[in-house]
């Protein structure tokens, strides 16, 4: 009976085949990998350059005159201010910097691979068939069994950290993307085909902005978990905040983790409001009075055309 | 009506949804109906075997209950929907056999679509709207957008240019919507229930407009509607569906007169209230009295006050006894004349039991109110054009 609760080993698989795989494809693609690897330091190192030339009171007025327009609250404006001067206060104003310039070119790549591949997978039923499962397995695979093939293929640093970090987050853009082209209204497509709109013009024209709200979204959440993975990198050496958490934990500094800990909540909240005010502001602030001049708006022109 | 030379024609055209097309087709051919199929195969009918001649420069109506196929059959026109077999014919030429250049030039320049929940961008203002059709097609933006200037004021809304869609109320979008698909200057209108999502004193005007405008433009226009006042008020000819099939097609006065079988029959005498209803559920109460004693300046005092250009004027017994008109009016004050003397004598009145499809001849050929009287001609209120249009929906 021993057979029944036991499960019988009916595959042998050998692991280690695997890594031999990566292992060799490594080497072999090493020119290919360094490519890739060069462009996305290049990238993260620009990014941090602009960022390092801005002088701090200006970045400080930048974020207040966003949170400003943005939210439409001059409240609002100077609570990111200060919160983000908090973060320099304590001493983390260039880690700050170097955790911003990751996530920004993390999120810039996945912006730019993800919006597309929504777009094709919007209109199509066989793509997005073959797209669905992978994003799945892409936002259920536990993190750390990517990051170690990418640490084989790129090495230590920003690289491998922007890889990880787009895989993990370019899922919510693609997905939100996608919905949003096919939530626009059937009868406003319909209409735009029935002027004789090409693809091309039915997707910039209609299609895409009808469905910014959804996008933009997408490219909120697709930030959000950028700032998720700013720990988890630091584990392949990505240096920012992240990479200071790491160090206290691995030191059981307890404040310092908390110090380092909140900093990266503070930059999450703030670039989270930043995006989120974008767009659906738009639709709130428009649907209120619509309703309450209904009645005055229908009058005028009406009477005026009888 | 003449009858014109066809613009567009609809010849066999069948189109089904689901699986088992053949087996539907088979059990479509030995006369099963619509539903049994869909029991049996899991397969929709949504047309069958519908052939149209749509008559240029008129209003072409299709009508029928939802499911019947209408909405689908005037999508075919504009290759929204692709048949399963059968031919869609413009001016010679098979709709769907068109290749994708073809096609666009065609939607772009001989049709144009009218959709009932209006299908408006609403990241587009109006002018953005309305100009969308000649976007596509590459005209500068000064030129379409003085064009679409000129298609804004035809359906009124001047002014209006720079608003957002979602602040306009279901008329106005849906007048954005008409002049949006006018703005090509297409010679043929679809209108998939266009007037359907408005209420319905706001639905009475815009036929009466886009009655109008199409006699201005003699645009053909293909009118998908399931209300039978409104296609007998819009069409010149009329087309009643019923599963996917054509059930009659004729003029109003022909469906009223032969209606091709019971279905029809039904759905027309559901329609037509001026037969069964009488001046008396319709005339209103004057806002205004005016008595053959009263001096010239009470007349016209109440006339101003009510904002009317004439009044019935009666005697103590509430007869009516003429129309008093304010231009003659205050032309006898000054003359020092009364009422008697200027009083325009021997005007229409109606009964109170008289049918509305027998008033509207009167009401419609006098340019004033009519009085209404009961038995000993008394009067009891008065009917004027408006509450006889208002009741023919």
């Amino acid at each position: 009976m021993d057979w029944l609760f036991n499960f019988p080993d009916i595959f042998d698989l050998d692991t280690s085949a695997i890594d031999n795989a990566v292992r060799s494809f490594a080497v072999s693609a090493e020119g290919m990998l360094d490519v890739i690897k060069g462009g996305l330091n290049g990238l993260v190192n620009f990014i941090g350059m602009i960022l390092m030339y801005i002088p701090w009171p200006v970045f400080l007025l930048l974020i207040f005159w966003a949170g400003w327009r943005i939210r439409k609250s001059l409240k609002s404006g100077i609570l990111y201010a200060v919160l983000i001067f908090l973060i320099g206060a304590v001493g983390l104003w260039n880690l700050m910097r170097t955790t911003l310039s990751v996530v920004l070119a993390s999120v810039a790549i996945a912006l730019v691979i993800g919006i597309p591949i929504g777009i094709l997978i919007s209109n199509s039923e066989k793509a997005n068939k073959i797209v669905r499962p992978i994003l799945d397995t892409m936002q259920t695979m536990p993190v750390f069994v990517y990051l170690i093939p990418a640490l084989l293929l790129f090495g230590t640093g920003n690289a491998s950290g922007v890889i990880a970090t787009v895989i993990y987050a370019v899922v919510p853009v693609i997905r939100l993307t996608s919905l949003g082209i096919r939530q626009v209204d059937k009868e406003v497509v319909e209409a735009a085909k029935s002027f004789g709109s090409t693809k091309g013009q039915l997707l910039r024209k209609v299609q895409i902005p009808q469905a910014m709200p959804t996008i933009m979204t997408g490219v909120n959440q697709t930030l959000m978990m950028a700032m998720a993975m700013v720990v988890t990198t630091s584990m392949i050496g990505v240096r920012g905040l992240g990479m200071e958490v790491l160090n206290a934990v691995n030191r059981i500094e307890i404040g310092r983790g908390l110090v380092a800990g909140s900093s990266v909540v503070i930059l999450a909240i703030v670039l989270d409001r930043l995006t989120q005010g974008v767009v659906p502001n738009k639709r709130k602030s428009t649907e209120k009075p619509i309703d309450s001049t209904k009645n005055k708006k229908d009058g005028g022109p009406e009477n005026g055309a009888k | 009506m003449e009858q014109n030379e066809s613009i567009l024609r609809m010849e066999h055209v069948t189109k089904l949804y689901g699986p088992n097309r053949s087996e539907a087709i088979k059990m479509m051919k030995n006369g099963s109906e619509k539903e049994a199929v869909y029991k049996k195969t899991g397969c929709t009918v949504a047309l069958w075997d519908v052939n149209l001649e749509i008559p240029k420069g008129q209003i072409f109506v299709i009508i029928g209950l939802s499911g019947s196929g209408k909405s689908t059959a005037v999508r075919c026109f504009n290759r929204l929907t692709t048949p399963t077999s059968g031919k869609v014919i413009f001016e010679g030429r098979n709709v769907h056999e068109m290749d994708k250049k073809e096609l666009l030039e065609y939607r772009r320049n001989k049709i144009s679509m009218v959709f009932q929940s209006f299908g408006l961008m609403s990241h587009r203002d109006v002018l953005g709207n309305v100009s969308y059709g000649l976007e596509v097609k590459g005209v500068a933006q000064s030129k379409r957008e003085k064009i679409a200037e000129e298609f804004i004021s035809m359906v009124g809304l001047n002014g209006w240019e720079h608003q957002s869609c979602e602040q306009l109320s279901g008329g106005m979008r849906q007048r954005v919507g008409i002049a949006r698909a006018l703005v090509n200057n297409p010679e043929v209108l679809l209108m998939d229930e266009p007037f359907s999502a408005l209420d319905p004193l706001v639905r009475r005007d815009m036929q009466f407009e886009l009655l109008q405008i199409q006699r201005k433009l003699k645009k053909t226009v293909v009118f998908i509607t399931h209300d039978i006042d409104e296609a007998f008020k819009m069409g010149d000819v009329v087309c009643i569906m019923r599963d996917g099939k054509v059930v009659q097609i004729g003029t109003p006065e022909e469906l009223s007169m032969n209606p091709a079988d019971d279905y029809v029959r039904d759905f027309i005498e559901s329609a037509d209230k001026t037969k069964v209803l009488t001046v008396r559920n319709i005339m209103i109460t004057p806002s205004c009295v005016v008595r053959l004693g009263d001096s010239m300046d009470r007349a016209i005092l109440e006339m101003r006050r009510n904002n009317l250009s004439s009044v019935i004027v009666m005697d103590n017994e509430l007869h009516p006894k003429g129309m008093l008109f304010i231009g003659e009016a205050i032309q006898a004050r000054k003359d020092g004349k009364t009422i008697p003397q200027v009083l325009q004598t021997g005007i229409n009145a109606v009964a109170e039991d008289t049918l509305i499809s027998d008033a509207i001849s009167i009401v419609t050929e006098s340019s004033y109110p009519i009085a209404v009287t009961d038995e000993s001609g008394t009067m009891l209120g008065i009917v004027t054009k408006a509450s006889i249009l208002s009741s023919l929906n």
